[in-house]
């Protein structure tokens, strides 16, 4: 059975978690878990985000019957839309819940990291519509592959801070975010952008993220998948859409990167191919050196390469609640094109992570029904894997 | 509690005479000249030493020190490389060295290994810039096991209840942290100094070191009027990126040590 209960008051999931931050986040961190938990407990505010998810995101997120997929592979598939979103995402679910915390806790700033730009993007857009001033934090890398989001955000009103140190990808986004926040907690909200970070942000965020599970429960009705599968990053939209079936006997199995090949080193399978240890404020699996030093993660895919996980992943892997599997920036490329030519669908590098496990494992997946988290859309990577078709690296 | 802290602050206290603790990045400027950059720092009047072990992702840290560190590690310094570094300093000059990491190497080796090995070196104590006390009763009991000392935190935004619990969990000095934000060099002196130390004292006597953004011999001399310590970073790791060595040390042990003219 799984413990739903948690995180304890701690914010730790069993061994995983917890709020290992500098003393000047303390206050604030308590400050948000007793915001959350109030505004959580209260039906004015949970209605208004319920507003906001249908007026302005556009849910529910339709689940659809992939055909053309299905007949091409021999499983049945459903896919659960969430690239229908405003902003074309399931991050902006999140944004709308912590903008509109911010907002109740009077903090007139939000500051935020991305990868992929979809979260910064998902952030600026709440900034906008809530009138709220709003920074965020990119890896320069990122930017240079995630072009179109910049301007986006940009557009938007929202100021793009380039990120140069590390290998300037989402973990040094999110840790210059955090040094921000050290210096700016008085009048400033930090938008983590996914189920990761101190306590109680990975608690926070599968709540404002359970509505994509929650919906699918209704959409499926009568029919009973044997398979949920959605690609992780930090695993926000994992987390979303696992966690109304964690005591049903479906197999929740989330896919992460494998970039170059697991056995190359360079890949960002946390879960699969990394040790226990604490990352950006929780205790979780990561990559890392036997020192203790914290690895460089690849992918392809900037929401996904990212060399920690949050830590309730952490608890699902060990407690055999769910499975993680990976599969390479080759195969991920490959279900990018297999998806938009059989569906008409073009599906983020991200969520092109869980189709190409599907494409892979086929064979053993026959005759059954399986429903993918389309998590966002590809808008944002067709200059990228154009420029790659003719890129012999990969 | 190491009792070579204990001692330390006790003996400042009873000559008021606070404590100049620079903090210096382990394996700058390299790996080669690093000893002699803390043996310099002594002679100029240091009287124990923060030795920043350089960690990937230093987030309490700003540019300066971020810095430090990647030129530290890209020339081969290690976690377990530094130890050895504060063993090597706290021999060649006898003052106390005091190691700052962050949480995840010390979980790595195991907290009880991990002190083994510091007790081994001589080093007198450990400042983990992300655990709060909420988070330190494990590590600070395997410290204590090997008679090593442990810091904790308070911040601006540490609020009077966190302040006694904070005490409660007998840290050998509490590091305040003078001003919001990450270490680095500041143009002006923290405006929440003294409402800082005025509330820790309120609730405790356990020595209190002030560091975080004092960067001028100035701001130095302000700092320790007030408290049991000072600790200078940034300014002087930033001299021995730039120059190779640090040259404001003594300016800054006489401003704290209020010999300065
Ligand atoms: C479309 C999409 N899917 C997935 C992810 C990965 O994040 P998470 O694992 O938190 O869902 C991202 C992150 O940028 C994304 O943009």
């Amino acid at each position: 059975m799984s413990d739903t209960s948690f995180p304890d008051a701690t914010g730790r999931f069993g061994p995983f978690g917890g709020r290992y931050a500098p003393e000047t986040l303390m206050a604030a961190l308590a400050e948000l878990e007793a915001a959350f938990r109030q505004a959580w407990a209260d039906p004015v505010f949970v209605s208004e985000y319920h507003r906001w998810l249908r007026e302005f995101v556009g849910r529910p997120s339709p689940l659809y019957e992939a055909v053309g997929l299905s007949e091409a592979l021999g499983i049945r598939i459903l896919l659960k839309r969430e690239d229908l979103n405003h902003t074309g995402a399931h991050k902006i679910n999140n944004t709308v819940g912590q903008g509109l915390l911010a907002k109740r806790m009077g903090k007139p700033r939000i500051i935020a990291e991305t990868g992929a730009g979809q979260h910064g993007v998902a952030s600026a857009t709440a900034a906008a519509a809530l009138d709220l001033e709003c920074a965020v934090y990119m890896g320069a890398k990122d930017m240079e592959r995630q072009g179109l989001n910049v301007v986006r955000m940009q557009l938007l009103g929202t100021e793009v801070i380039p990120v140069t140190s590390g290998a300037g990808t989402l973990k040094d986004a999110v840790s210059e975010a955090m040094r921000d926040w050290v210096g700016s907690v008085a009048s400033t909200h930090y938008v983590i952008g996914s189920v990761v970070g101190p306590h109680p942000f990975p608690l926070m965020v599968r709540e404002f993220q359970k509505i994509i599970g929650e919906e699918l429960s209704e959409q499926l009705g009568d029919v009973k998948p044997d398979v949920i599968v959605a690609c992780v990053g930090g695993g926000s939209n994992a987390m979303g859409i696992f966690y109304p079936f964690l005591d049903s006997d479906i197999d929740l199995v989330g896919v992460e990167a494998a970039g170059k090949g697991i056995e190359t080193g360079k890949h960002g399978a946390s879960l699969g191919h990394g040790t226990p240890g604490v990352l950006h404020g929780a205790r979780t699996y990561m990559l890392q050196d036997d020192q203790g030093q914290v690895h460089e993660a690849h992918s392809i895919s900037a929401g996904l390469d990212y060399p920690g996980v949050g830590p309730e992943h952490a608890y699902f892997q060990d407690a055999g609640l769910a499975r993680y599997e990976s599969v390479t920036d080759r195969e991920a490329v490959e279900a990018f094109h297999l998806l938009s030519r059989i569906e008409g669908i073009i599906p983020a590098l991200e969520t092109a992570h869980a189709i190409a496990w599907l494409q892979r494992e086929a064979p053993a997946l026959a005759g059954k029904t399986v429903v993918v988290n389309l998590s966002g859309r590809g808008d944002k990577d067709v200059q990228e894997v154009v420029g790659l078709s003719s890129d012999p690296g990969l | 509690m190491s009792t070579a802290l204990a001692s330390m602050f006790a003996t400042a206290r009873h000559a008021g005479r606070p404590v100049f603790m620079p903090f210096m990045t382990a394996g700058i400027p390299d790996q080669d000249s690093s000893p002699a950059v803390f043996e310099q720092l002594a002679a100029d009047g240091a009287d124990a030493f923060e030795l920043g072990i350089p960690y990937s992702d230093p987030l309490m840290d700003g540019p300066v020190i971020q810095a430090a560190s990647a030129r530290a590690l890209d020339g081969g310094m290690t976690f377990l490389g530094g130890l050895e570094l504060a063993g090597r300093v706290a021999g060649s000059t006898g003052k106390p060295v005091i190691v700052m990491t962050y949480v995840n190497p010390i979980l790595q080796a195991g907290p009880d290994a991990f002190a083994a090995e510091a007790a081994a070196l001589g080093i007198a104590g450990v400042i983990i810039a992300d655990v709060p006390f909420e988070e330190s009763a494990d590590i600070q009991a395997a410290l204590a096991g090997h008679g090593i000392g442990m810091a904790l935190f308070a911040a601006p935004t540490t609020d009077e209840q966190r302040l006694r619990a904070i005490a409660e969990a007998q840290p050998s000095f509490i590091y305040a942290v003078a001003d919001l934000g990450v270490t680095g060099r500041r143009q002006e002196t923290s405006r929440h100094l003294e409402g800082l130390v005025r509330r820790i004292r309120a609730v405790t006597s356990v020595p209190i070191v002030l560091g975080v953004g004092i960067s001028t011999p100035a701001q130095a001399e302000t700092a320790a009027a007030i408290a049991d310590g000072v600790i200078v970073g940034s300014a002087l790791v930033a001299e021995v990126l730039e120059e190779g060595a640090p040259r404001s040390g003594a300016a800054f042990a006489a401003a704290v040590h209020g010999t300065a003219r």
